[in-house]
């Protein structure tokens, strides 16, 4: 019996359903089969060996695997990844290009808007929401945006910093 | 010429931070992003009960589910010699229950399987049959004469009591309450409250048969301590342990004892041969790992008229849990509770506690402060403010009274502690000043004719910080100093490794700083790593404030010594002598000749390939550092409030936080670290507890219960700083990590009790929900959050 977490695609234990899904993954399509249980924050994870979506409470409390969901964020930890079939995600993953860091991962680095960085994948993605919406929000704004994301670390003053940077920046690159 | 510090990124910089890089990319190395080869997964079951006799275990349905591999009892681990594991201070905690479950959420099996989920389907498959025993959930309860003992596996133990300890002049601090003109007193309660950092505990134990090495990945902020506990408890050989911690998700004090999970995981690798992995979820992590706080605090104040404090006796009752698990150092039963008033000028003090078990979580972890300090800076900063409404003065005319002044350093304690430096009154101005303190009581006054409820709060301290020197502090018996490791390469590179541990403080973008300080090499050019007992060298990690005080010691000593050696290597290469040599950041010249000169790169090149004749090649050394004394930042932390009357909520209207930490070697982390600082002290404040039913079932057990604050409830911050160098750290620094969490509470509360204090309320117990603030509102009465308790005299 091969384990789930040994292999690319997880391989369940005999004799355990699986379903065969397709999702669309930063821009990717990626098939894999799945146990229907399987929470969509432990297939980018374990399956995908995407780990910059992290685990932090199970509760759909703490954002810390927010992710994108047909441009919408959303806690990966409470959606089945079946119910992920046929869509599209985004994570941390897809924000850089490999030669340019995203605004958002720019702002975060500048205005010192991470201590540990256990928080800041799921804060990133939620703030990336934000400004596709808000491209000019204000600071309360801001922080409204991201009230579903905790953070232990930086006391949010800096986090807020962070999204403002960015949210310049990316005004001024589309101009 | 002279290098420009602040652009090799040197001490001063706002250097940006170098473990940016991968967090942003979400490409971290947290515990649970490891995968090894063959790994299995390992789930805890926990005693849904508080207090319990374990009749009996049957595991045989959880063997018949495929994929489960083992599963591990008491049973299991006694014939192993380890049921029970000693605790940092000198008790012992059970790994899985044998005889009793002892608090709700405490281990008594663990399955082992192919993966995670199937580990949980087995752990509900497991069938425990209890029998229920009396539960006590409070000191008064542990303390009464016909309470059932929680500890009935010690001998010789006396009911619930941990310890009775006691610390000050009893007959002097008699003597000043005998010539006082005013007596003020203080009682409340500091709630429980769990550091509750985003990630979980959680190891991956791989034992080795082939070569005899065990390999734990672990979220541990002290993996030396770590390593020294498992080869004494598994009695492994120490050179055959290497504990790995990867980055950490935030620590907080929660991530330095050593849990039952570790141990179990390891057990259960040497037992398949395989790789075994245990991820906490975060239900287990609040209610089985170290708590903070949880503590009685009374007191009272000897006072003359004109408003000098004449002494001050205290005495504490803290509720341990099930297991006395406190980790602090070992001299000190309730840590450093006697620094409390050590910024103020006290001739006498007094301090008993008194400690208890109960059946709740075990812990007394230094929450995000150094050993019990937050407890004592909170009771001082509300017994002060209580006395100064007592006396009918000012605030902070008050403090300013008291305060210890810039020409009394050195100055000893009360209770014995050396303050070496500080600006108080200074500090104190300027967030006067910031806050707009002068106009404030009209401000007050005038609000109040239109209905709305202002209050302003002051809450001043220093705190010992950065344990510490050997002769005073030690966990376990070993001694708590640091330690640092650089070598220079040949090209003037270097890799710098110390016995500290990160967890997000930015250790990788510091110490490189300070090396970049001593020896002019740019801070990029130099690496940093922590957490590989196999590579860094020994050390007591990172918690307490304790990094910069005594590992950033070491890191300058270290680069001083290479510095040393550098010196001669530039001398041979000048050809003069090594007296004719001067030395500016990154360079030495000739005295006589400020052109001729070498820079530190082609000193260590020459280390590896023109050496004078007779030295020892290489450019590489390690220092340990054991500081003379604790360092000693002070704070002066002031907010504004306005308490809605007819609700109890209260908003927050301006945060005024002045810090004086010493020289400061990245002011950009330095503020981080204060913002996150009072942000724990804000949660603290107004919604952050865990509580407990009278059956002791965990009230906090998840996010939806105990509540954290999010980006929308938290205040911004206004910071200023204030620089006193300390007088023996080798660059001038004390700790900061910790000095918002400390100062911050009673700041909130002094400022919620004054917006309500023409009701004649003194005291509200934290967290101050609505309710609370309403009932103090609507009836004029205290407001506590403790059950009645007996303080003995």
């Amino acid at each position: 019996m091969s384990s789930l977490y040994d292999e690319v695609a997880p391989a369940p234990a005999e004799g355990v359903p699986t379903r065969r899904i397709t999702v669309t993954v930063n821009g990717e399509p990626r098939t894999i089969d799945v146990e229907p249980r399987l929470l969509l924050a432990h297939m980018l994870r374990q399956g995908l060996k995407l780990t910059g979506t992290h685990s932090g409470c199970d509760t759909s409390n703490c954002g810390a695997c927010t992710i994108l969901f047909e441009g919408r964020p959303i806690k990966s930890c409470t959606m089945l990844a079946v119910q992920a079939d046929g869509h599209s995600i985004e994570t941390v993953e897809g924000l850089a290009t490999s030669s340019e860091l995203h605004p958002i991962q720019e702002g975060f680095k500048e205005e010192h808007g991470l201590h540990c960085g256990f928080c800041t994948p799921g804060m990133m993605m939620a703030s990336k929401a934000l400004l596709e919406k808000n491209p000019n929000p204000t600071e309360d704004e801001v922080r409204w945006a991201l009230s579903g994301n905790l953070c232990r670390c930086t006391g949010y003053q800096n986090i807020v910093k962070s999204v403002l940077w960015a949210a310049e920046k990316m005004r001024a690159e589309s101009n | 010429m002279a290098l420009d510090e602040i652009k090799i990124g040197g001490m001063g910089a706002r250097r940006r931070r170098v473990e940016d890089n991968r967090f942003i990319r979400g490409k971290g190395n947290y515990v649970d992003d490891i995968v090894l080869q063959g790994m299995l997964h390992m789930e805890i079951l926990r005693s849904p009960m508080a207090h319990a006799r374990i009749k009996s275990i049957d595991v045989s349905k959880a063997y018949e589910i495929p994929g489960v591999r083992l599963v591990l009892t008491g049973e299991m681990m006694a014939a192993r010699n380890l049921a029970w594991m000693p605790t940092l201070s000198y008790d012992t905690q059970a790994v899985l229950a044998t005889d009793k479950v002892r608090f709700q959420g405490q281990e008594v099996a663990a399955v082992i399987a192919d993966d995670p989920y199937i580990a949980k389907d087995a752990c509900q498959a497991i069938v425990v049959e209890y029998e229920a025993l009396p539960v006590i959930v409070n000191p008064l309860q542990a303390m009464a004469s016909d309470a059932t003992v929680i500890r009935d596996d010690k001998e010789n133990q006396p009911g619930n009591k941990v310890f009775d300890w006691e610390i000050g002049d009893r007959e002097a601090t008699d003597k000043a309450f005998a010539e006082a003109d005013v007596i003020s007193k203080m009682e409340l309660h500091y709630p429980r409250s769990h550091p509750s950092p985003m990630e979980t505990c959680g190891s991956i134990a791989d034992f080795n048969r082939a070569t005899g090495k065990l390999t734990v990945y672990m979220t541990s902020q002290a993996p030396h301590i770590v390593r020294a506990a498992v080869a004494m408890v598994a009695e492994l050989p120490e050179h055959m342990i290497r504990i790995v911690s990867p980055d950490l998700g935030g620590g907080f004090g929660n991530k330095v004892p050593i849990y039952p999970g570790y141990v179990i995981s390891i057990l259960a690798s040497i037992l398949t041969e395989r790789p075994v992995k245990w991820i906490e979820d975060k239900t287990g992590n609040l209610i089985s790992t170290g708590f903070g706080r949880d503590v009685y605090l009374k007191g009272e104040m000897a006072l003359r008229k004109d408003g000098k404090i004449l002494g001050m006796r205290m005495n504490t009752i803290s509720d341990h849990g099930a297991f006395y698990a406190d980790a602090q150092p070992s001299k000190f039963k309730i840590g450093l509770m006697h620094s409390t008033f050590a910024c103020y000028d006290l001739p006498a003090a007094h301090l008993t506690s008194t400690g208890y078990y109960t059946n709740k979580a075990p812990g007394g972890v230094a929450y995000r402060c150094s050993f019990r300090v937050t407890e004592a800076m909170f009771f001082q900063e509300r017994m002060i403010h209580a006395a100064a409404d007592d006396l009918g003065m000012d605030q902070a005319e008050f403090r300013r009274m008291n305060l210890v002044k810039d020409d009394m350093f050195p100055y000893r304690t009360a209770f014995g502690f050396l303050t070496d430096s500080g600006q108080y009154e200074k500090c104190l101005n300027v967030g006067m000043e910031a806050i707009g303190y002068s106009t404030f009581k009209q401000e007050q006054e005038e609000a109040r004719k239109r209905g709305k409820l202002l209050g302003i709060g002051i809450s001043t301290m220093t705190e010992p910080l950065g344990a510490g020197n050997s002769r005073e502090y030690d966990i376990l018996g070993i001694k708590m100093f640091d330690s640092a490791e650089l070598r220079v390469h040949m090209t003037g590179k270097a890799i710098l490794r110390t016995g500290a541990m990160n967890q997000g403080q930015g250790h990788q973008t510091t110490w490189a700083q300070i090396v970049a300080h001593e020896l002019g090499i740019p801070a990029d050019d130099i690496t940093v790593e922590e957490g590989d007992t196999d590579t860094a060298p020994f050390g007591m990690g990172t918690y307490a404030s304790r990094s910069t005080p005594v590992a950033g010691a070491a890191v300058a000593m270290v680069s001083r010594k290479i510095r040393a050696k550098a010196r001669k290597i530039a001398a041979h290469l000048l050809e003069v002598s090594e007296e004719d040599i001067e030395w500016e950041l990154g360079r030495f010249y000739v005295r006589s000749n400020k052109e001729r000169g070498v820079t530190i790169q082609d000193c260590a090149l020459a280390a590896y390939s023109n050496m004078p004749d007779g030295m020892e090649p290489g450019l590489e050394n390690n220092a340990y550092y054991d500081p003379p004394n604790l360092t000693w930042p002070f704070a002066a932390y002031f907010v504004k409030v306005e308490v809605d009357a007819e609700t109890g909520v209260w908003d927050v209207l301006n945060v005024v936080a002045v810090d004086d930490c010493g020289v400061r070697i990245n002011p950009m982390i330095v503020e981080g670290q204060i913002m996150g600082g009072l942000t724990e002290a804000y949660a603290m404040a107004s919604m952050q507890y865990i509580t407990f039913d009278e059956e002791g079932n965990c009230i906090g057990s998840n996010y939806m219960d105990y509540l954290l604050p999010t980006a929308w409830e938290t205040p911004g911050f206004e910071l200023h700083e204030v620089v006193t160098p300390c007088p023996h750290h080798p660059i001038g620094a004390k700790g900061i990590g910790e000095c918002a969490t400390v100062a911050g509470p009673a700041a909130f509360v002094n400022a919620v009790v004054n917006a309500v204090s023409h009701t004649g309320v003194r005291n509200i117990d934290m967290p101050m929900m609505p309710n609370r603030v309403y009932e103090a509102l609507t009836t004029g009465k205290d407001v506590s959050g403790m059950p009645p308790v007996r303080i003995s005299e």
